[in-house]
């Protein structure tokens, strides 16, 4: 069973979704064959106070079940957000969104890092975003930097109960992160591959043969992208059996099991 | 038609002179990619010498002259499979000139524009004669609305290319890249009437409600499939093509129908 690491319901808000609802994405998740999406509220990387994106998330996932998965956004510069952890927890959410450069918080800041250790010590994973959209589509208005690799590094090297979900990362982002970690912070280190391009360049081919396998997951963006994309890099980039099962559902299901 | 005909109109290909050691690889995993995905046509250019010589998007007339000729060689070497555009840098008009006469008469089947000179400048117009003369496209390289000058090349976007589009309405203009950055919504209002522009949907975005919006703007008859650097975007955006429902005229006229009415006629018969 695939699962999608990378999904979200809501608008965006520096340009029209045709679809954003719960219902699309299961219908493209039907269509894709994915059998489960970890989803977050996409506009709530942007609210002041993410706790009413998150009761808003939670009530529209509820009718999905399982196959829906929720992951809150936390701010961490707020008073009171270890609650809101809490309620993920209690949630059964397997991971939480942090986006420190939207909330203006430095990257590898102190709020941050305690942010990672507290959802480490709670058995939740991390979701850090480097970018929504490629710097050349932006809106004028969103200036925000790319999340720095030097953030991840740090958040790895917090507390060993860490574990980091890095979307939508270019293969240099990828390589500098992982090649400046030990083997255990590396391994607990997993990268979406929807930014890493197939044939002819053959980035993930690449990666998987220099990092391997295991640090990868499966992760459409949708409904930001079409969820095509990352099937169809996959069918093309020429992985085995193995290590297509591995980054379509056995690395995130046993990294959620650690 | 036949819905197994598939072209890319928009592919790059390396030579020993691109400054990397991994050209012929990549040339080789963009053939085996395209024999997966059932490509019948790589319809591709040679930036001069990618940088190493001379920029990419300002490439000298010996960089072009190296580039071209090594993309006949291509040709010559996958006949049927292989075929090639023209680059020019319009600032070199003799050059360019004498680049698209020789050429054509060796068998390129268009003509490269990348980002040498702004697309409404009056140094395109004798290369837009050119090909309106000779039945050629023009597949120019395009930023979709470009805000500000971005380093490294002189980028032109839609609206500019539209000025020159309508100074040459016997030319055929392929707009590139529609998903390769930058707003393509913002492309689309500005072609949406200027039956001599053709949609290029190579790129690597794969943006939800993109092609929705360019078969609202342009429809079928007007998009033309294609990979540009990342062919598994290319081949997503195909299958996503292929989700839409649209008939099985109006997806061959994607694969491959549009690319056959804006290349010479017969170029793509065995």
């Amino acid at each position: 069973m695939i699962v999608d690491v990378a999904a979200f319901i809501g608008a965006y808000p520096y340009t029209h979704l045709p679809e954003s609802s719960p219902e699309y994405l299961l219908a493209q998740m039907d269509r894709m064959g994915i059998g489960e999406a970890w989803v977050g509220h996409l506009p709530s990387f942007l609210y002041k106070d993410p706790a009413p994106g998150t009761a808003l998330l939670l009530e529209s996932l509820e009718p999905a079940g399982e196959r829906l998965r929720p992951v809150p956004t936390i701010h961490p510069g707020l008073p009171g957000w270890r609650r809101d952890m809490d309620n993920a927890k209690d949630a059964a959410a397997p991971a939480i969104r942090i986006y420190p450069m939207h909330q203006e918080l430095s990257p590898d800041g102190e709020a941050v890092k305690e942010s990672a250790i507290a959802a480490g010590a709670l058995g939740l994973a991390v979701v850090l975003t480097v970018r929504f959209e490629d710097v050349r589509q932006r809106h004028p208005l969103d200036a925000v930097p790319d999340l720095p690799p030097s953030a991840v590094r740090a958040l790895a090297r917090a507390d060993q109960r860490v574990r980091i979900l890095v979307t939508h990362a270019g293969r240099a982002f990828v390589e500098e992160v992982h090649f400046g970690l030990t083997a255990e912070e590396a391994s607990r280190v997993l990268w979406d591959v929807s930014w890493l391009w197939g044939p002819p360049e053959n980035e993930l081919r690449k990666l998987v043969a220099t990092i391997g396998a295991e640090r990868f997951a499966f992760g459409t963006g949708m409904p930001l992208r079409i969820p095509d994309a990352v099937p169809a890099k996959l069918d093309l980039t020429g992985l085995s059996s193995g290590d297509r099962a591995a980054i379509e559902s056995e690395n995130v299901n046993r990294w959620l099991q650690w | 038609m036949s819905h197994a005909e598939l072209i890319d109109a928009h592919a790059h290909f390396y030579t020993e002179e691109s400054g990397r050691t991994d050209w012929q690889a990549v040339n080789d995993a963009r053939l085996e990619a395209g024999a997966r995905m059932g490509v019948t046509a790589h319809v591709a250019s040679i930036l001069g010498t990618w940088g190493n010589s001379s920029p990419t998007y300002f490439p000298s007339p010996d960089d072009i002259t190296h580039g071209n000729e090594a993309m006949l060689g291509l040709t010559r070497a996958h006949p049927g499979l292989i075929f090639g555009y023209c680059v020019v840098n319009p600032n070199y008009p003799d050059h360019a000139l004498k680049e698209l006469e020789r050429r054509f008469e060796a068998g390129m089947v268009g003509i490269k524009l990348a980002a040498s000179r702004r697309a409404n400048d009056a140094l395109v117009d004798p290369i837009a004669v050119f090909a309106a003369e000779h039945g050629l496209p023009i597949l120019h390289h395009v930023w979709q609305h470009r805000r500000r000058e971005w380093p490294g090349q002189e980028a032109s976007d839609a609206i500019e290319l539209v000025e020159l589009a309508q100074r040459h309405p016997d030319t055929k203009f392929l707009l590139a890249h529609i998903a390769g950055g930058g707003d393509w919504a913002h492309s689309l209002r500005a072609v949406c009437d200027i039956p001599n522009v053709w949609i290029d949907l190579s790129g690597s975005g794969v943006d939800s409600g993109m092609l929705e919006a360019v078969l609202e703007a342009v429809g079928p008859r007007r998009m033309v499939w294609a990979c540009d650097v990342t062919m598994d975007t290319g081949l997503a955006k195909l299958r996503h093509l292929e989700s839409l429902e649209l008939g099985s005229t109006d997806l061959d006229r994607i694969r491959s129908g549009n690319a056959k009415d804006l290349f010479p006629a017969g170029v793509f018969e065995p």
